[in-house]
């Protein structure tokens, strides 16, 4: 059985006071429990669905909806690589492909050692510093070959 | 330049409390609670000022749709989703500006008479996330959000919601049903937000920087925020530009400002010498303008449907004459085909087909007939489903066909001779 830490229920306990309905704070219940679990497992879902008192299948068709929830375990560095226009006019592609030969892996995949994952995003809003990516939750723009080396280099 | 909007950007610290404050920040409050909440509707509909989310819709108009009195609460919502391709001021206004969105939030509360509103900020934020956080934050302990704000009989609480990764919820109902805690799938309208929006109560959904602007026209007046821009389209608005050219940003300019100018003044014209091809001036969901329709026209709602364009939501994009079209509008067809949220056929499908086939004519494998069915696709498309993603895909096929031609006819000719693609990019 997993269950939040005392912590966490108190955040929550404190969001639920924003909304007018349990069911509102279905997202930042979503963000509370990927910052503690990791992954938004079944388990993890069922959980939050007996939190808020909403289905198990509710909160199902929401996880899976938006694409910032992790269904599955990513990398200690989760690497978002923007593939929209902007970016692809700048060169996005080649980052991309680089990333790929470099850490041995496919969109969607996971270095064996657990350290990288890998995945292509659509625009981030950072279309006047293309190409830019994301790891974890910080921003990089203006990227180019070396600099993308240089990047992972300093990644311990 | 910075006129209305982009007063603060770069100054130091402009993010906190005591620099906005220091910076003629929260002046406009004794003037906005010396009035009525009407006649605040009245000043910002006399300003002229238009949703810069990207329909430019006449933000005090809208504001008039609210019902009062109804005996439901009324909310504000702000949406900080910005992800459209190509876009990216609002990120500019949350990071180096969040106070003057908070003034702005102050006065279209009072205005619509709501205590309560919601910040809708777009999951892959994160420091435009802190910033505006920190500065809700700062502004409870001012006492400027909370229960009798500025020391007047007034209580307002602000929430920042974070989304989590779905462009649709952008959309002003779909973003109303993510913030209630279900999938991000837009609504059937009408009724209309303002009517019934979140938790079945009148709502207004206002852009960042929209609701930006609005401390400007309650301190300096209509009138004053008239001085820039033209009759339909007054005041200022920003631009983010990107692609090819020298020193892409975000520019703040006067409506009616030359496109020719904001590309080879601002930002410094094409690099290394090379000739513009095309602009989408709008954001990625607007028709395409040839280089000889972008050096003519003017950013104004009204010169860009001349030529067939929308302002949108400001997200310059520049193409260089080394552009491959087929190339650039499969990018943009992968992209609605990912962000489609299923709920009606013509965009479901549509989307996906649209995709399909353009991906084929890339790798070599399209006939004529191909350009035939886009088109016809397309107007399928159009004006026939719940939300207009389904148009935002359509109008740019339609363009990039009738614009371009020979990109495309290239690729078809050159298959049906047995020849082998070329791929830029
Ligand atoms: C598919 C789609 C995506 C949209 N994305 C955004 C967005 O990211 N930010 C935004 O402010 N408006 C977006 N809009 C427009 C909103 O629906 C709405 O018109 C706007 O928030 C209203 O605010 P305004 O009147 O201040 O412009 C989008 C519309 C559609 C159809
Ligand atoms: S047009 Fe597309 S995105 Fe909009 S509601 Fe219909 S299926 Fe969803
Ligand atoms: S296109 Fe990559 S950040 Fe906008």
């Amino acid at each position: 059985m997993i269950e939040f830490s005392t912590q966490t229920k108190k955040k929550l306990e404190e969001c639920l006071t924003h909304y007018p309905t349990r069911q509102a704070a279905l997202l930042p219940t979503l963000w509370l429990a990927q910052e503690e679990f990791g992954t938004v497992t079944l388990e993890v879902m069922e959980y939050v669905a007996g939190l808020l008192d909403i289905s198990p299948a509710h909160v199902y068709s929401v996880a899976t909806f938006y694409t910032m929830f992790h269904l599955k375990p990513v990398g200690k560095y989760h690497l978002q690589v923007c593939r929209t226009l902007s970016c692809a006019l700048m060169g996005g592609e080649r980052i991309l492909d680089h990333l790929k030969k470099r850490l041995g892996i496919e969109e969607g995949e996971v270095t064996p050692n657990g350290k990288f994952s890998l995945c292509a995003v659509e625009c981030l809003a950072s279309c006047g510093t293309a190409p830019a990516m994301m790891i974890n939750e910080k921003y990089y723009e203006n990227l180019d070959v070396q600099k993308v080396e240089k990047i992972l280099d300093e990644l311990k | 330049m910075a006129l209305v909007l982009t007063n603060r950007v770069g100054l130091k610290d402009s993010h906190t409390l005591e620099v906005y404050k220091k910076t003629g920040g929260y002046a406009s409050v004794e003037k906005l609670f010396a009035m009525e909440p009407g006649t605040v509707i009245e000043e910002v509909k006399s300003s002229g000022l238009r949703g810069r989310g990207g329909a430019g819709f006449s933000c005090g108009l809208k504001w008039s749709f609210v019902p009062q009195n109804i005996g439901k609460p009324v909310y504000l919502c702000v949406n900080a989703d910005e992800s459209e391709p190509g876009t990216f001021k609002d990120r500019l206004l949350l990071e180096e500006d969040p106070h003057q969105l908070i003034e702005g939030i102050v006065i279209a509360c009072y205005a619509i008479r709501s205590t309560t509103a919601y910040i809708y900020i777009r999951g892959e934020f994160d420091l435009s996330y802190r910033r505006i956080e920190q500065a809700v934050k700062e502004a409870y302990q001012a006492g400027f959000l909370g229960k009798n704000i500025f020391g007047k009989k007034y209580d307002l609480n602000v929430t920042v919601h974070r989304g989590a990764g779905a462009y649709i919820c952008g959309e002003e109902t779909a973003l109303l049903n993510s913030l209630e805690g279900k999938k991000g799938e837009p609504r059937i309208k009408p009724p209309f937000p303002a009517v019934a929006g979140l938790f079945g109560c009148p709502t207004i959904v206002n852009n960042v920087e929209t609701l930006s602007a609005l401390p400007f026209i309650i301190n300096e007046g209509a009138l004053a925020y008239r001085k820039w821009g033209t009759e339909k389209s007054p005041g200022t608005k920003l631009f983010s530009v990107s692609g090819h050219v020298v020193r892409p940003g975000t520019y703040e300019v006067p409506l009616g400002y030359p496109l020719k100018d904001l590309i080879y003044k601002d930002c410094g014209g094409i690099p290394d010498g090379k000739k513009l091809k095309a602009v989408i001036p709008g954001g990625s969901s607007v028709p395409v303008l040839t280089a000889e329709e972008a050096e003519k026209t003017f950013l104004d709602y009204e010169s860009i449907a001349q030529y067939g364009s929308m302002l949108g939501s400001g997200g310059v994009m520049v193409m260089d004459e080394d552009v491959d079209m087929v190339w650039a509008l499969r990018n943009l067809s992968r992209f609605y085909a990912h962000e489609s949220c299923g709920q009606c056929t013509p965009c479901r499908e549509g989307t996906g087909w649209v995709d399909k086939i353009l991906q084929r004519v890339l790798n070599g494998g399209g006939t004529l007939e191909d350009l035939a069915l886009l088109k016809e696709i397309s107007d399928n498309m159009m004006g026939k489903t719940i939300c207009v993603l389904a148009d935002s895909i359509a109008m740019p096929v339609l363009s990039f066909i009738k614009k371009f031609p020979a990109d495309f006819e290239r690729y078809v000719r050159s298959h049906s001779a047995g020849g082998k693609m070329r791929i830029l990019g």
